[in-house]
């Protein structure tokens, strides 16, 4: 369908400054696919019924198929492309990365964000917190529970600030 | 992938300008927030305006402004996140908090509004679905046809109000407010809905929602339950809200009994609120009382899980609701 208008629309994305002209129409989700080749944020359902294409919007979790660009101006955006800072994974990452806590990894960059999230707002978050703030993230393959004890282990690192090992309950079973 | 019909979009600083560019495009534009709602409609082509007038960069429609003892004024473009975290609604109105709260995903709220919420469109097994599978059933009532699937006999639209958020605002004695170039009004939150799925709010085509207006607490207290398939994402297959005001001895001075999801409007329980009325909340007057208040429930086959089960539940859930309060 052809567009009944186009906008210059200035998004800053991982930091850096982007000036583009796109379809107002165009979501989120398909300027950074599409427009600016950040495929890290996967489009799922496409619909806000499953959280894949979640990024954060001023240190906050939403979803970017259900963002338009233009109500994005002015704000810091965040994709999974960002999270890795100096050549190194983010804590989260490599958690997610020690403990299997991806199987197919396609809802992975979206439970990465949301977990950053929660981390930024909580050092220490419980089971249950961690629980609520990925409620909006499905994963259809591993389960949850993986999920969950990565955010946990991140949480130890990042808290001590050291590489402290995954606990072997968690690596083999008890 | 599905995506957006194209359209305008329009980003008023104020809301007369606001209204005037909805009054100046009429019915081929509609007014966003979150877009949580809309943006998912436009793509299966449920709706798909020409012009979008985008609220969320007028600041007077944003924030929660009053004091419990006198009432809050929640502004429309409030994000749902923002509503059940404020400190004074979580702990004057700690009802309302929860309500929201049990709304979609935490990532939805973070984009979603009290104002979309409350106009939220409704929903139905037949409508919510993708341009191709509704033509294949030659559309339906509410969109592009004209029979209504669930009831071929009947004349209205049965979509169901689907908010978690209205049944506790209508219990708790919210009123809508509402700007329009004509100026502006004011409007009980149970009379802003109509049992019908196509014209389900009272508001004229050139108004705009601008805030909620919670009243003083003075002593009720309410709860909300939802049933849901899952515990987050899914909309309320029914719901359940109770706000209760009562004597310090534990006779129930007033009560008010809302019901969602079982209509295109919510469903006021009056019998089960003058049963209460005057009385002491014995397990027996509450056993009583459930059962009136699921006489009004008429869920239709057009919603997940099995319409007769789901009558069965009210009873049960409006049980619950009222132990939590006595």
């Amino acid at each position: 369908m052809s567009s009944l208008s186009k906008l210059r629309v200035r998004l800053r994305v991982n930091g850096e400054e982007h000036e583009m002209l796109v379809p107002v129409e165009k979501t989120l989700l398909e300027v950074l696919r599409e427009d600016m080749g950040l495929t890290g944020t996967k489009h799922g359902c496409e619909l806000g019924e499953c959280g894949a294409c979640a990024v954060l919007v001023d240190g906050k979790p939403v979803l970017s198929c259900l963002a338009l660009p233009v109500e994005l101006e002015g704000h810091e955006i965040m994709t999974v492309e960002g999270l890795a800072a100096a050549g190194r994974m983010h804590p989260l990452q490599e958690a997610f990365a020690d403990l299997g806590a991806a199987q197919c990894g396609y809802c992975t960059p979206g439970f990465l964000l949301a977990a950053k999230s929660l981390l930024e707002q909580s050092s220490d978050p419980t089971r249950d917190e961690i629980k609520d703030a990925l409620a909006g993230n499905l994963c259809r393959c591993t389960g949850y529970i993986k999920i969950y004890e990565a955010v946990e282990l991140a949480a130890r690192r990042m808290r001590s600030g050291s590489e402290t090992a995954p606990e072997q309950a968690v690596l083999y079973g008890r | 992938m599905m995506r957006l019909p194209a359209f305008t979009y329009a980003a008023p600083r104020s809301i007369d300008e606001a209204a005037r560019i909805l009054a100046g495009e009429g019915p081929q534009a509609m007014l966003v927030a979150g877009g949580t709602d809309l943006y998912p409609n436009m793509k299966r082509r449920q709706q798909s305006p020409r012009v979008l007038i985008g609220l969320r960069g007028i600041r007077e429609l944003s924030g929660i402004t009053g004091i419990p003892t006198t009432g809050l004024s929640i502004g429309a473009c409030t994000t749902l996140t923002d509503l059940s975290t404020h400190r004074l609604v979580v702990e004057s109105y700690p009802a309302l908090s929860r309500a929201v709260r049990t709304i979609s995903t935490p990532i939805l709220r973070n984009m979603g509004t009290i104002g979309g919420n409350i106009c939220l469109d409704t929903r139905c097994n037949y409508y919510d679905q993708s341009y191709e599978w509704r033509r294949a059933i030659n559309f339906c009532m509410k969109c592009d046809g004209d029979t209504c699937w669930v009831a071929p006999s009947s004349r209205t639209c049965l979509a169901v109000n689907s908010s978690d958020s209205v049944p506790l605002l209508c219990a708790i004695g919210a009123t809508v407010r509402l700007a329009g170039t004509h100026g502006h009004r004011e409007i009980a939150m149970r009379d802003f809905y109509n049992k019908d799925g196509i014209r389900y709010i009272n508001k004229q085509p050139d108004e705009i929602v601008t805030h909620i207006a919670l009243p003083p607490v003075n002593g009720w207290s309410a709860t909300y339950h939802k049933l849901a398939r899952r515990g987050s994402f899914d909309f309320p297959v029914l719901g359940v809200a109770v706000a209760m005001w009562r004597d310090p001895d534990g006779t129930v001075l007033d009560a008010r009994i809302y019901l969602n999801a079982v209509a295109s409007a919510p469903v006021e329980a009056a019998e089960a609120r003058q049963a209460l009325i005057g009385h002491k909340p014995t397990p027996d007057l509450i056993a009583h009382a459930s059962h009136l208040a699921s006489i009004n429930a008429k869920p239709m086959d057009n919603t997940d899980l099995d319409y007769a089960w789901r009558k069965k539940m009210v009873r049960v859930y409006v049980r619950r609701a009222l132990n939590g309060l006595s």
